[in-house]
This record gives C-alpha cells, structure tokens and sequence, in this order.
C-alpha cells in the first residue's frame, strides 16, 4: 500500500523516474535469471562413455535472460496501467460476478451434463476419446472430492492419494482373495479409505493448517511406502493384476462368456464390440462422479456444509459459535477420503493392474493443482482445469513434458492474482450494499 | 559394539547434512511463521549447481581437490542464494497478508515448478560423480574397528563452523538483531525502524545458502542425485525441524542429529526398507504428541 501512494506521487510530477525505475527492475531480473540461470539452462550435464561432461547451450540461456528482461518490463508496464484504470472501481468486479455467476454456472452445468451423458453416443467417440474422458473424470472425481477438503473446509491435505490408493488396493485385495466382484467392492473401498481418513485425522486435525498439510504429505508417503514394501500382501513394486473388470448385472464385455453366462453382447444380441466395454466404464464414472458433485452441491446447502465453510474462514469465531471445530473437520475428511476411495477402486478395476507406481506424491500435487486451478470451492472449475491438465499431454510430446512446470507456475500466478481461483463463483453469505464483504471474503 | 559405534558415527554425519537444511525451514517459519515447502527443491537446485561446478572445474584442469570443493562450494551457496531470493520476492512476499493456505498453496506451485523445471533441463535420470575425496580414519582397534572418512569429518566440520557462526551472528550482530525483532512482532520491528521485508529476504537467503551447503555435501557423500532428491530430503529435514522444536536453533541441529541416528540404526539393525516410514512416523508422533518439539516454545494461536 506505501508502494502503491508512493508510485502515484512519481506518475503525477515527472514521468521519467518511473520509467527509470523499470528499466532498473528490468535489468535486475535480467542479472537474477542470468545467473540463476548459468548452472541449470546454461550448461547441460551429460553422462558419457569416459565420464560426466558438460554441454554448454549458452544460446537458450541469453534466450531465456532476454525474454526475463522484457517479460518484466511488459509486466511493470502493464501493472502500472491497471493500477491507473482500476482505481476508481475496485468493489464493482466482486458484486457483478457473483450476480451473474450462479444462473450462468447452471445453464453451462446442463449442457455439459447433458454433452457428458451423451458423449458414448456421439460419432467421433472411438475407444480413444472415451479412454480419455475416463481419465479426465478420474481427475474431475478426485478434484472433487478433495475440493469438499481443500476448497469447503480450508484443510490443506497433501496426501490426498494415500485414500485413492486404499480404495484401490481395497478392490485388488478382496477381488484376488475373496474373489468379490466389483460392484460389491465399491461401497467396500469407500468404507475403508473413510475409515483411514478418519483414523488418521483423530489425532491430527487439532494442528495448524501448515502442520496438517505435512502430515497428510508424511501419511501418503507412509501409505506408499508401505504398499511399495510389503510384498507378501501388496505384490511390492510389482502389483496386483489381473483385477476383475466391472459388469453389468453379471453380463461381461469380455469377448466371449465362461460357460453358463452370458456377455453382454450376447444377451442383448448385438454385435460384440471392444467400445461397449470403454463406454460402461465411462458412464460407471461418469456416474460416481455426479453423485460426489450433487453430495457437495446438496451439503453445501445443510448445516453441515455451511459448518465446513465457516471453519475455513475463521476457526476460533467457529468455536465460539457453538460448533465443535474437530468433528466439522472430520467429516469434510472422511467425506473427501470416501471419495477419493471410491475413484481408486473404479481406477483399479478400469487398469486391471495398480502398482504403488500410481500413488505417489505427483498424483497428489496434481489433483492439489487441479483444485487450486479450478478455484477452491468451484466445482466448474475444477472440470475445466482437469480437462486441460489430461488434455494437454495429448496435444502435443511438448506439452506433456512442460506440463508440470507450466502447472507449477500457473499455482504461484494463481495465488498471486486470484487466489480463489480462475473460475471462482462462491458467493459472500452476508454483504452490505456499498459491496464492503463481511463474510465469505478472503481474509487471514 | 562396534558397528553400534560405526551407525552412530555414520547417523552423525547424514544428520548433520538434514541439520543444515533444517535450519533453512525453521530460520524461515521464526520469522514469516510459513513452511518453505520449496525449501528441498533449493537443496537440490544446490546439488545440481555444485555438480556442474565440479564437472567445469574438472574440465578445466583443476586437480586440488581442497581447492575445488572451496571453490564449488562458494559457488553453490551464492547461486542457489539468488534462488531463494527469488523464490522468496516472486512467489512469497506478495503474499503476505494474503489468506493463510496461500503461500503454502504457492510454495507447492515453486516446488512442481523447480522439481520438474530441473528434470527438463537437466534430464530425469540420476547423474554420478567419481568420489573425490578417498580414506579415512581407523580407529579402534583390529578387534574393535571404526571407520571415520575424511569425507564424514569436512561434513561434520563445516556443520560445526557454520552452526556456530550462525549462532554468533544471529546473537550480536545487527542482523541477527534484526532477525530476532522479526520474529517477536514484525509491526513492531517495523515501527523501531528494521526494514522488515529486507530482513525476510536475508533469512530465506541464508537459509538457501545452508541448503547448498548441504547438497554439495549430499553430492561428495553419496555421489548421484537426481531432480528428485529434494522432496524426501526436504520432508526429513522438516521432521527434523519439527522434532527440535521449529523455531529453534539448536532445536533443529538437535533435531537433524537425531533423524540422522535413528535413519541409520534403522538402516543397520532393522532394515533400509522402513528407514523412510520410521522418520515419517517421528514427524506424524512429534506434531501429535508433542507440536512444540524437544526445544521449542509451544504457541498460542492469537485472535
């Protein structure tokens, strides 16, 4: 705020000390990026035959010093001009989103709802656009059930795969053991991934936001860990297969039946085709997906709900109110590891292969990314950023090996701009008419 | 007897390599009171940068080998300080203020954005070095043996030195004046006239420069690393700074010494399989029984 007073002092009596002043910024990132840089874009370390060498690509690295220097030039310039123009405004962005925001949010629900039921049906699904419309429901499912955790509650949980693999290897467990099928393994592994939610959140719900984050990091890698190592149980690092795939009410898509059953194809007397398979397990998904957005859309709206989002904003007022922070707390995890639970065991069952390889700590920083990107408490928004993150390693080779570090940019931009997120739509619970936010705001 | 004695003189030596990175979250979580969750990552940027400065210097027909740990470690420290700085102006400072998960949220965006920045530039497969430094001191006896390498002395050596420097300055210089200001009450050190964002950026500074000590060390002890190394040793060397109380000095250099210890009984008499699972349960433990760690003052949340 010194800053802001100070800079609107300068532009009104001489406009060249500004301009100096970015220049100045400007060179300072040039000689922060260049010698940042030097080590890591400058050189290539490279193993060969006779030993460790180095390959210098001085060219990428004056590149990329360049483009700094100008980015920040660009960016001072164009600060300066919003901070110039926005001014007068600055409530009026807030009041106008959340007003149009809700009826605009529902009519694009529906359509893609109604786009997303229909997508089997549509010419251009072939087994690979619905392999891929699986993939990114996986991810819009485990953004949404760590949204109720992150984006309802405020709880930062970063071991958020620890319940996706229990759920997972849950399934495999009891489907090579007790040879139980999968629709009977479903409601199991979302009972035993809550289950663990809850026993590990007893004990560790009453520490700060930060210390939680790092023991839910610590819990997911012990689950890992333990997945990785037990290798009587778990298979080790190589698995459990042959997972038996889901039917429907007893009917396979496999090609052909054992004796005695009937293939779904069989029964209903058409043509096997290996998209059938593809297509069940995509409206299977399609299915636990909605059912965890209308649990979150309906518990927004009860008691409960309103609890979570209240205790996200202020935890000791919450107290005071009357609500017991603890169990509030342990029903948005256990509501998040059932869920998370529930996509592991559809993942293993649609895999027919899980090996600890699938539950690491990536998997957690993405979906965290995906929940983050899509706007903490939005649900829209977290379909959108799990169809970019799927879909851009798609597009291209390039795009898949930049994903990563675009993403891990995009979360710091994110923060810095709009911390609620790119598609954030929640609205204040209280306002006053001069647009001044009570509750619902962001606030320490 | 004497392998109990050897697991303590190795559990000594890796302790105090997590010591030192430990200092870089507590020093940091005193003062802005938020995990540096990106503090790993700066650990193996460190590494990375200490690699190629032994590589350069090796090509450059540098044979003393004193010589080239001086120098590389000098280089180390400095870059990987300006990555700290950065990190800290880009991706920290702005957010001051902001709501309380957002620079935790950002420090995970840094951290994916180092990890994998480094995997793409430097490729993902694990990178060696010959070992350098060679030998060591027997002592014991042939009925009794103990190995200290010379590699384990620099290393326990240069923690000492820079422990204790630390110590000193942050008692009687102005800095560490300042510093100590900061972490009492920043509205008040700022009203007494201590630039308080300037201090800020010195101690993530600091702490980036212990951590390249710290990867230089990791990179003569063990001798590969990859872009991956940060993450595990980043959550250990937190432990660490937990289990000693965060905030703490000592408390993290105590802290270190013991993930250190009970990493290698656990490696010598139980197995390496669990030694992960065994320091990730210490920090689950700690943060449940006992937040405040061995060292440090428990704290009240204010209103």
């Amino acid at each position: 705020m010194v800053a802001d007073s100070l800079r609107i002092d300068t532009v009104g009596s001489t406009p060249s000390p500004i301009m100096r002043r970015r220049l100045r910024d400007a060179a300072i990132a040039a000689v922060v990026t260049a010698v940042m840089g030097l080590p890591l874009v400058g050189v290539e370390i490279v193993a060969t035959a006779s030993g460790t060498t180095l390959y210098t690509r001085f060219g990428v690295w004056a590149a990329a010093v360049i483009v700094v220097a100008l980015g920040r030039l660009a960016l001072s310039l164009i600060a300066d001009a919003l901070a110039q123009r926005v001014k007068p405004a600055s409530a009026a962005p807030t009041a106008a989103i959340t007003i149009s925001g809700a009826p605009l949010t529902s009519i694009a629900g529906i359509v893609g709802l109604v786009f997303a039921a229909a997508l089997p049906l549509l010419p251009f699904s072939d087994r690979y656009v619905l392999d891929l419309a699986t993939t990114v429901l996986i991810y819009v499912m485990l953004g949404w059930g760590l949204n109720i955790v992150v984006g309802l509650a405020g709880l930062l949980d970063l071991g958020y795969v620890a319940f996706y693999a229990a759920g997972a290897y849950t399934f495999a467990l009891l489907a090579t053991h007790a040879g139980l099928g999968f629709w009977l393994c479903l409601p199991l592994a979302g009972l035993v991934a809550a289950t663990l939610g809850v026993a590990l959140g007893f004990p560790v719900l009453r520490l700060r936001g930060d210390y939680l984050a790092i023991v839910t990091l610590g819990f997911g890698e012990i689950i890992r860990l333990v997945l990785l190592n037990w290798q009587s149980v778990t298979g080790g690092p190589n698995g459990i297969g042959d997972l038996p795939r889901p039917t429907l009410f007893g009917l396979s898509f496999a090609p052909t039946a054992p004796v005695g059953e009937a293939t779904f194809a069989q029964f209903f007397g058409v043509a096997y085709a290996p998209e059938q398979r593809g297509a069940f397990l995509y409206l299977i998904i399609l299915a636990l997906a909605l059912l965890i957005c209308a649990f979150t859309w309906r518990v927004r709206k009860l008691p409960l709900g309103q609890a979570w989002e209240a205790l996200r904003e202020d935890e000791i007022a919450c107290a005071a109110l009357g609500i017991n922070p603890t169990r509030a707390k342990l029903s948005a995890f256990a509501a998040g590891a059932l869920f998370g639970g529930l996509a592991g065991c559809f993942f293993a069952a649609k895999q027919g292969f899980i090996s600890p390889e699938s539950f690491t700590f990536q998997e957690s920083a993405m979906v965290l990314a995906i929940v983050v990107l899509g706007g903490m408490g939005s649900q829209i928004g977290v379909v959108l950023a799990a169809l970019v993150l799927v879909g851009l390693p798609e597009i291209g080779r390039e795009f898949a090996d930049y994903r990563m570090v675009l993403f891990g940019a995009a979360m710091v931009a994110i923060m810095l701009w709009r911390p609620r997120g790119l598609v954030s739509i929640r609205a204040p619970s209280v306002r006053f008419d001069n647009g001044a936010v009570i509750a619902g705001t962001a606030r320490q | 007897m004497s392998a109990f004695v050897q697991q303590v003189v190795n559990g000594v030596a890796i302790g105090g390599i997590y010591g030192l990175i430990a200092v870089g979250y507590t020093m940091v979580y005193g003062i802005v009171g938020m995990i540096n969750f990106a503090h790993g990552e700066v650990y193996m940027v460190g590494a990375f940068i200490a690699l190629v400065g032994f590589v350069a210097l090796a090509m450059a027909g540098v044979t003393s080998v004193p010589l080239a740990i001086v120098v590389v470690l000098l280089a180390a420290v400095i870059v990987t300080a300006v990555y700290g700085w950065a990190v800290e102006r880009i991706a920290y400072r702005p957010l001051r203020g902001s709501f309380k998960l957002a620079p935790l949220i950002s420090a995970i965006g840094v951290s994916i954005f180092l990890q994998n920045g480094v995997a793409l530039l430097q490729g993902a497969r694990v990178k060696s070095m010959p070992p350098l430094v060679h030998g060591g001191l027997d002592i014991g006896s042939a009925a009794f043996p103990i190995t200290v390498s010379y590699l384990q002395l620099v290393v326990v050596g240069v923690t000492v030195l820079l422990v204790v420097g630390l110590t000193w300055m942050l008692a009687s210089t102005p800095l560490g004046r300042a510093q100590r200001a900061c972490e009492q009450d920043m509205t008040m050190a700022a009203l007494v006239g201590i630039d308080v964002d300037r201090t800020i950026a010195v101690t993530f500074v600091m702490g980036a420069g212990l951590a390249a000590v710290a990867g230089t060390m990791v990179l003569l002890y063990y001798g590969t690393i990859d872009f991956m190394i940060g993450f595990v040793a980043g959550v250990k060397a937190f432990s660490a700074a937990v289990l000693g109380g965060i905030g703490s000095l000592p408390g993290a250099i105590l802290g270190g010494l013991l993930i250190g210890l009970i990493e290698a009984f656990w490696s010598g008499y139980v197995g390496v399989e669990y030694k992960d699972v065994a320091v990730f349960a210490i920090l689950i433990l700690v943060l449940i029984v006992r937040p405040a760690g061995l060292l440090g003052r428990p704290e009240m949340e204010k209103v």
